[in-house]
């Protein structure tokens, strides 16, 4: 089956997934990621390289935090960014999801950065874009349902890279509702195509997947032994909605379980780094000294997401 | 208006009710079969279907089609040699009324294509809550009572629709879902859904429901037929309930037989169906109840417009058309597996109109003449263009198929032929 995401060159041309993506493509976003992270560091945070582009921010739903992360990318490559609360504009008087993205086309979009609550969204709109011929225009999943976020996989794949240098030989611990985790699915995949030792899922049966150990990931229940000899520890956001009823009795349980505490960080290796996508509930799946502790590269994340963005953009244009 | 009489002449007849697959001719006048090899004692053919190369067989009787566009879908049906259509009760309104079955009958009965047998409503406005009134139902046409794809969640009213149908001999058609098991899921409890993070339907959803049904059908007596088995281990329920007495039909979709949860592939909403495609190993076995007679085979046909389909694979409309692919499909499988042809044949014909009670699906003299004759050598392209349905929705678009209709005749008329 083609990827949709390449063009016939075998070229990035949307980003969809990381699933079926070649380690060189990812290797190369990174690599690019690196030359972008000092712009943000310059007087003039600005490359040209996106210059007369329109970039749309298309959120079908609400998130403040990606969207401006896409946002700054965008404008620092010299984009015009037009940002669409669709959540509450034209899906609210009935419009497809389709006749959207027909009218932004028609406004001369250069890329749409979706976010939508069903898995699989932009794929259905990069499909809609091939039938109807406008294969300049490039999609970027900014989260789909509990698919995929493919940027959030690869800036947390950029910070392994930053801190571990390289991938071989690490063991990776994701920690909590991978069942329900769009970045789950785009880490365990990105650390598979860039060959990391051993990933391990770690949580209740009530927030694992079926079968996820056919997407190479090693199965804990047990939260001391899913982080033991670990180099890398990634914390996923627990939703408020999930926290009281039949996934999950309670918070404070789940944090006496499952939360990240110094006394199960120190069975990981000495120099584990403890990762999350933000954002956190202190109490629910980290301590707060965790959190704010030694190992914590949460704030690094966020600014590599800035230049994993920017790469992902400028590749993306350029093919 | 006077039927014609017919010569079906130098085909293979295949009719497994009667247990024939020979070279032999079929001789038809006032609407029935009234020859099978020699023409009778002064038989004069008005006219004649030349059948060489091709096989005759009973018109198809399908257990589960929607009709949404009456005229087009029972063209569809037709031209697919489908002769015979039982129709779910889940329509707008649903079928829960007598007079909107008396009229749904007198409008197929005035199109003149394929037999409309609908299923009517089990509960009123199939809110599992009070029974339809199921003996005026049936004096209006219903040959069977279900709830198509809607949940009755108190199981003592599921039981009391049991008795009371049971009462009169009628037969309860249920599709086997838990409610709250399969709540929200799109896809196949497994590796594709874990991999695409669609809600997931588990196999259990299927086997629980198919438990319960079985449990009651038991302790009531009534003839309960279930449809659209999707797993391994809800046929295996079945199987070891009928070796236990219980009288209990079944059919699997035609797109089951074909297909598994790897057909998706990125998200296509043409393989959305309810219940879900599942695991490879659940379609061998499905295939294997299909093979041995356990299970029929339906078309599941449901026309969806561009509109229900282009959308996020969690919000499509699930279904297929399928009454055009319905014959080719079930050849297509028969020759993978090594199936004779009047086995499978027999799961499209004599086995759903025995699971039905209907009068069709055989050939012997005097039998209604609904007959199906097709090229099983044709081959065709699975085109939009080429069906007949309103629907184009089909997730066997582009493949290339064996077997084409040449002729369909119903009580003794043609009504369809290229």
């Amino acid at each position: 089956m083609h990827n949709p995401q390449l063009n016939a060159h075998g070229e990035l041309t949307h980003l969809l997934s990381i699933d079926g993506l070649p380690r060189d493509v990812l290797v190369h976003i990174l690599d690019t990621a690196s030359s972008f992270l000092e712009v943000s560091d310059r007087d003039v945070k600005k490359v040209p390289l996106l210059r007369g582009k329109s970039v749309f921010n298309l959120f079908f739903e609400n998130s403040t935090r990606t969207r401006t992360t896409f946002e700054i990318a965008a404008k620092r490559l010299s984009a015009d960014v037009i940002n669409l609360d669709v959540a509450r504009s034209s899906t609210a008087k009935g419009e497809t999801l389709l006749d959207t993205v027909d009218n932004l086309v028609s406004m001369h979009a250069d890329m749409f950065v979706v976010r939508h609550a069903s898995s699989g969204a932009p794929y259905l709109i990069a499909d809609h874009l091939r039938r109807t011929g406008r294969d300049d225009v490039h999609v970027v999943n900014a989260g789909d349902g509990r698919h995929a976020h493919p940027t959030q996989g690869l800036l947390d794949m950029y910070t392994i890279r930053h801190f571990k240098k390289d991938f071989s030989g690490l063991k990776v611990a994701i920690v909590g509702d991978i069942l329900h985790s769009r970045v789950a699915r785009s880490d365990i995949q990105a650390l598979g195509a860039l060959g990391a030792a051993e990933v391990r899922a770690v949580g209740p049966r009530t927030l694992l997947p079926t079968d996820i150990e056919q997407m190479g990931a090693r199965v804990f229940y047990d939260l001391r032994e899913g982080v033991r000899d670990c180099d890398v520890v990634i914390m996923l956001r627990l939703q408020n909605e999930r926290m009281n009823g039949a996934l999950l009795p309670s918070a404070k349980e789940y944090f006496r379980s499952y939360g990240l505490t110094p006394e199960v960080l120190a069975l990981a290796r000495p120099d584990a780094i403890v990762m999350h996508p933000g954002p956190m509930n202190r109490g629910v799946e980290i301590d707060s000294e965790v959190a704010d502790g030694p190992q914590a590269v949460i704030l690094s994340q966020v600014t590599f997401g800035i230049a994993v963005r920017m790469a992902v953009m400028s590749i993306l244009a350029g093919n | 208006m006077q039927e014609q009489s017919i010569h079906i002449k130098g085909g293979r007849l295949i009719d497994p009710r009667n247990s024939i697959d020979a070279q032999a001719d079929v001789f038809v006048a006032n609407g029935v079969v009234c020859a099978v090899g020699d023409a009778p004692l002064g038989f004069a053919a008005d006219s004649t279907i030349d059948a060489a190369g091709c096989i005759v067989c009973p018109g198809l009787v399908d257990l589960s089609a929607r009709l949404t566009n009456l005229d087009a879908e029972l063209l569809a049906a037709v031209a697919g040699g489908v002769t015979s259509v039982a129709c779910p009760p889940d329509t707008k309104p649903p079928l829960d009324e007598h007079s909107l079955v008396e009229r749904l009958v007198q409008r197929s009965e005035s199109i003149g294509l394929a037999r409309v047998f609908p299923v009517g409503a089990l509960t009123q406005q199939l809110a599992g809550e009070k029974l339809a009134e199921m003996a005026g139902l049936s004096r209006a046409g219903c040959i069977a009572f279900s709830q198509a794809t809607r949940p009755i969640f108190d199981t003592q009213i599921l039981f009391r629709a049991m008795q009371y149908a049971a009462t009169f001999g009628f037969a309860i058609r249920l599709q086997p879902q838990d409610h709250y098991l399969a709540l929200n899921g799109v896809a196949h409890d497994g590796e594709v859904a874990s991999r695409l993070g669609l809600a997931a339907i588990p196999v259990c959803a299927e086997t629980l429901a198919i438990s319960t049904a079985l449990h009651l059908a038991r302790e009531t007596g009534v003839r309960l037929h279930l449809s659209k088995i999707s797993s391994a281990a809800g046929i295996a329920l079945i199987r070891e309930a009928r070796e236990g007495g219980v009288k209990v039909t079944c059919d699997v979709a035609i797109h089951h037989l074909h297909l598994s949860e790897t057909d998706v592939g990125y998200f296509d909403s043409h393989a959305r169906f309810d219940p879900p495609l599942r695991a490879s190993s659940d379609r061998a076995a499905l295939r294997a109840a299909v093979a041995e007679g356990v299970a029929a085979v339906c078309s599941d046909h449901t026309p969806v417009d561009e509109d229900g389909k282009q959308l996020p694979f969690a919000e499509a409309t699930p279904g297929a058309v399928g009454l055009e692919l319905l014959l080719p499909l079930v050849c297509k499988w028969a020759a993978e597996d090594g199936v004779p042809l009047a086995a499978a044949i027999a799961r499209v014909t004599s086995d759903p109109a025995v699971a039905l009670g209907v009068d069709a699906g055989s050939l012997g003299v005097g039998q209604r003449a609904d007959i199906c004759v097709f090229d099983p050598e044709e081959p065709w392209c699975v085109r939009p263009e080429a069906l007949h349905s309103q629907g184009k929705n089909t997730p066997f678009l582009g493949w290339e198929l064996s077997g084409r209709v040449r002729t369909t005749l119903v009580g003794g008329r043609v009504v369809f032929s290229i």
